[in-house]
């Protein structure tokens, strides 16, 4: 049982770290381009208030990246430490993918990263504006390249199988990283990051415009266009995600039927498939209970056509089933914050048709609560991905208890209970600061950049930092 | 094995790179750590603030060095990183605790509303920067004095590191990253900390001296292997000239630190007393990756997965290495409060 336990302490620890990591890695990628068009916006237009914006939002990018790329160097060494037999076999394959994704996208990221924080007043706008994107852009090329790794674990191909080591030996890169779910997830994901930073920006919006009601006042123009950026983004990209993830599920069932029978709680397979909105799945009895069905619904959905036939659990022996009580209630959170995101949307909308989109309470208050809704629906969505591939790393090949390190139970549950220290002070710390940020207005009218000004301590130690007064961000310039 | 194949050149080449990335990580994330570890010797605010200024652009770029080295390993190397990883579960582990910490304190520190908080986070980035070092020197330690594998799996036990050579490393290493640190801040800094720095910069060369004297006596001593490199040629020739380079870096070191005038000098000899140290390294433990049993032949990805990233390294590593030194271009010259402060 030594084994076991190890293994399910190994796995704790993976989804603990991974599932801490994933939301910095998304965070930057939406901000960043957020950042990025903000810039471009101020440099178009010369408007003031861009640059105010820009400015705000930089000093939550820093401290996003920052923890992104500590919680990164985790990743980084976990696969040998605790995945020591998974390395061994599909280290040729991941591990390039890795190495690429490092030297075209994290060494890009970080080389810009310190003219994007701090260059402004050296390297000048238009120069500045361009590491910006660049910044963007490595964010970009960072998520294409791990989920390129990622999906080749739900869809392998393009390998041959050694005999003797069981490693996999790449023969076609190309296959390998164009792998059939590659395309869907990658946009899928995308999608998430670009959405869970609206409704950020969105419910930090909404926060300012009810405390400046509260106190009887006038909204700041920032705000204003934050809140309105963020509508615009929520009413845009939510309803696009649910058609992308729609797709997504398209090609999970066409190539993961396991995953797709546990997501759904379903143990026959038939046609005519109800969708289950809720249920409790009883893999020792093998059946759903409690459950409330919409008729049809599940092969509507599924298959585009009342009578497609949905694949169920029963199709697979017991050892090659998911935990559907993980996957059943993970994904219909997801779902479920998906259609209250594009909900939002559509109401912005007609208020701001209505000409009361800064006015509505109801607005507000709903924005607000739903500012954490994209996170949390993509650790959801990561969550049905990842566990609805179990018991494989690679799906149907490599199965997880035959990928751990030969490490003893006890370093790995030290080790758990240590990453569950460090990172609950490191992370509690993180978002107090993030959220302290967030209840400051954004400055109005900083000092535009000089670059022909001496660079100094005060502006370049903490240019983004708390301790500069609002209106006095170069005071040595005055 | 058939020296004119891929798969004998491909092992090589990579060898190359990883050991040029190695250093690279530990010339630029060693004295930043150092510079961490040089925040017990500056106990004044204003002149950490002032440190932490020199590296606070670049600093994400440091530690991605030491991301690409996991990678490449995990993708050129799986055998060694599936060995090594697990070998040295703890160390590794404490270090990238340690490495969180002080991460995160460089973006914390300066954010915090009450005094108390803001020390906190300063013993946070010292003993995060300072147990990262040791770390990394136990982990080296511990690798060369010879990793125990069967069958390509560690077979050793979990505090197997815990040996006299792999800790008195870790020190070593430690104290190399604190005088990379040190001659960093007499190139970066002006007046009062630059004097400071000067005066630590002398004693931890010293150190240093010491500190390689011992680990060159000691490592032969580890193995017999190691003890032939020294002495078989054509090795040798390579070895011969390494004690009389160390000397006279030293004696440019100690000119320089007296002279007051040269700013770069001191941290271009610690650059020098580590590539001499690295490339001596490099020679004992060659061709082994994981000694004394893994070559770096036994350790290999298919040659397809070492071909396909060599031909993106070729080019952008290159690339890499320019945008770089631009980045610490446009951060150049000392930095200084010019009286200003921000309280």
């Amino acid at each position: 049982m030594a084994g076991l336990d190890s293994l399910f302490l190994a796995r704790l620890q993976f989804a603990f770290t991974v599932g801490f990591h994933i939301v910095f890695p998304a965070f930057s990628i939406g901000l960043a381009a957020f950042l990025a068009v903000l810039e471009g916006l101020w440099l178009k237009t010369g408007r003031q208030v861009y640059l105010d914006l820009f400015r705000y939002w930089l000093h939550t990018f820093s401290i996003v990246f920052g923890m992104g790329v500590v919680s990164g160097l985790v990743m980084s060494y976990e696969f040998g430490t605790n995945w020591a037999r998974f390395s061994q076999k599909v280290g040729p394959i991941l591990g390039p993918l890795l190495g690429y994704e490092v030297m075209t996208a994290f060494f890009l990221e970080a080389g810009f990263l310190g003219i994007m924080l701090f260059g402004m007043n050296r390297v000048g706008p238009k120069l500045h504006f361009f590491a910006t994107c660049v910044v963007s852009l490595g964010t970009l090329i960072s998520m294409s390249w791990i989920l390129a790794s990622n999906s080749w674990m739900q869809t392998p191909q393009g390998y041959t199988m050694e005999a003797g080591t069981g490693r996999f030996i790449p023969h076609d890169w190309w296959a390998i990283i164009f792998n059939p779910s590659f395309p869907f997830r990658l946009v899928h994901m995308a999608l998430a990051a670009f959405l869970s930073v609206a409704l950020l920006v969105g419910g930090v919006g909404a926060w300012h415009l009810l405390r400046a009601r509260r106190a009887g006042q006038q909204p700041t123009e920032a705000v204003r266009i934050m809140f309105s950026m963020a509508m615009w983004m929520a009413a845009i990209v939510a309803p696009i995600q649910i058609l992308a993830g729609d797709t997504q599920g398209l090609n999970t069932l066409k190539y993961q039927p396991a995953k797709i029978a546990a997501m759904e709680g379903d143990w026959e397979s038939e046609s005519y498939a109800p969708e289950l909105l809720f249920g409790i799945p009883d893999m020792q009895n093998e059946v759903t209970r409690y459950r409330i069905a919409i008729p049809y619904a599940g092969s509507l959905i599924l298959t585009h056509s009342l009578s497609g036939k949905v694949p169920g659990m029963k199709d697979f022996p017991r050892d090659q089933r998911a935990p559907s009580y993980v996957v059943f209630f993970s994904f219909r959170i997801m779902v479920l914050l998906g259609m209250l995101m594009a909900a939002l949307g559509f109401y912005s909308v007609w208020l701001r048709w209505r000409g009361r989109l800064w006015s509505d309470v109801l607005l507000q208050r709903a924005a607000l609560i739903m500012a954490p809704a994209g996170f949390i629906a993509l650790l959801c969505g990561w969550v049905t991905t990842e566990v609805g591939r179990q018991p494989f790393t690679v799906y149907g090949l490599l199965r997880t208890a035959d990928s751990v390190s030969p490490v003893p139970g006890g370093a790995v549950a030290g080790t758990l209970v240590s990453f569950v220290i460090v990172y609950f002070i490191v992370f509690a710390s993180g978002i107090s600061i993030l959220l302290r940020g967030f209840m400051k207005e954004p400055h109005v009218n900083e000092a535009a950049p000089d670059r022909h000004q001496p660079q100094r301590a005060a502006a370049m130690a903490a240019p983004i930092s708390d301790t500069i007064p609002p209106s006095r961000p170069n005071r040595e310039g005055e | 094995m058939d020296p004119t194949g891929a798969t004998y050149w491909l092992p090589i080449v990579w060898a190359v790179l990883a050991a040029m990335a190695i250093f690279i990580y530990v010339v630029l994330d060693g004295f930043d750590l150092g510079l961490g570890i040089l925040f017990l010797a500056e106990p004044d605010r204003t002149h950490r603030n002032l440190m932490v200024q020199t590296v606070a652009p670049v600093w994400d770029g440091n530690e991605t060095w030491m991301i690409f080295g996991g990678a490449a390993l995990y993708g050129v190397f799986p055998n060694a990183y599936a060995t090594i990883l697990p070998a040295l579960y703890l160390p590794v582990l404490v270090m990238l605790f340690a490495l969180i910490i002080r991460g995160v304190a460089f973006e914390f520190r300066s954010r915090m509303h009450t005094e108390r908080n803001r020390d906190l986070w300063d013993t946070g980035f010292f003993v995060g920067s300072l147990i990262a070092a040791i770390m990394q020197g136990v982990i080296l330690g511990t690798l060369v004095g010879g990793i125990r594998v069967e069958n390509n799996a560690f077979v050793g036990g979990s505090l197997d590191w815990l040996a006299p050579f792999p800790l008195f490393c870790g020190v070593a290493v430690a104290c190399g990253y604190t005088l990379l640190g040190a001659t960093w801040l007499v190139w970066r800094t002006e007046s009062d900390l630059q004097t400071t720095m000067r005066k630590w910069a002398g004693i931890l060369s010293v150190l240093m001296l010491l500190m390689i004297g011992v680990v060159s006596l000691w490592t032969p001593a580890l193995h017999a292997t190691y003890m032939q490199h020294w002495t078989d040629w054509p090795r040798i020739l390579f070895v011969a000239p390494v004690p009389v380079a160390v000397v006279a870096l030293a004696i440019t070191m100690f000119r320089a630190l007296r002279g007051r005038t040269s700013r770069r000098i001191p941290f271009l000899c610690a650059l020098g007393w580590f590539f001499l140290s690295f490339t001596g390294l490099g020679i004992n433990i060659w061709p082994y990756i994981v000694p004394p049993g893994m070559t770096i032949w036994d350790a290999s990805a298919p040659p397809t997965s070492q071909a396909f990233l060599l031909v993106g390294a070729l080019v952008l590593l290159p690339l890499i290495l320019t945008y770089t030194a631009y980045a610490y271009h446009v951060f150049r010259g000392p930095v200084s409060v010019h009286g200003e402060t921000y309280h």
